[in-house]
């Protein structure tokens, strides 16, 4: 029963990402791409929470982190150099 | 590892936690494709994938601790990074959005009368029509003028 919930999760977050693929094709905006990829990688990370549970293994739990660690920096360089065009306040 | 041992009512509750987020996810998804402007836009998945990822941590952790005989704790690191860091991302991207287009920003209320009434304070009142600072409690008139 856990792998046949395991599995139909799967699918939801696949379709999430495909919804959320969609609309970083379309976004009008380069901030609208910015909140796809936001989504994606949020969901990534339940997707391979998910394909450990799945294949039984620890190693997934950590590659799980570091997507949570990288897409948050991801995100916020990307938003503020879009934003103000620098990165790093120099004043 | 297998889920042979697990009852019932945990298989049940780990099934309806992990399918729960998957929904949640589908539902800030659609929200991110179906709505109108970038802020609406903005304000649907930031939220819901967040709660979908944390009903995924919370269906793991529960279905790890209780297979393994040692505590998993990657799930409670996750969780806690990820709950601390999407709102902030969040805010990042409204922030670039409000620089780079200042015509979308909403204007600001008009200054002195609707605030004083409405939140009963003294200060913006007086400082407006140059009463004493000093004083405490409702003016004793309203100025005519505004």
């Amino acid at each position: 029963m856990i792998g046949m919930a395991i599995s139909f999760a799967l699918f939801l977050f696949a379709a999430a990402m495909l919804l959320a693929a969609w609309r970083l094709l379309q976004g009008p905006d380069i901030l609208d791409r910015v909140l796809a990829l936001d989504t994606l990688y949020t969901n990534a990370i339940a997707v391979v929470i998910l394909l450990g549970l799945k294949f039984a293994t620890q190693l997934y739990f950590d590659a799980a982190l570091l997507m949570a660690m990288l897409g948050f920096i991801g995100t916020v360089v990307t938003a503020r150099f879009v934003g103000r065009g620098d990165v790093i306040d120099h004043d | 590892m297998t889920a042979a041992e697990l009852p019932r009512w945990l298989e049940i509750l780990i099934s309806a936690l992990l399918i729960f987020g998957g929904l949640t996810a589908v539902l800030g998804a659609l929200g991110l494709v179906r709505f109108k402007s970038f802020f609406t836009r903005l304000h649907a998945p930031t939220k819901t994938s967040t709660l979908g990822v944390g009903g995924v941590l919370l269906g793991s952790m529960v279905y790890l601790n209780w297979i393994s005989d040692m505590a998993v704790i990657h799930q409670v690191l996750i969780a806690v990074f990820v709950f601390m860091t999407a709102p902030i991302s969040a805010h990042q991207m409204a922030k670039a959005m409000l620089d780079a287009n200042p015509e979308m920003r909403p204007p600001l209320p008009e200054s002195g009368q609707a605030d004083s009434s409405r939140l009963g304070s003294t200060n913006v009142t007086a400082a407006h029509t140059g009463q004493d600072h000093d004083q405490i409690g409702p003016p004793a008139q309203r100025p005519a003028h505004d």
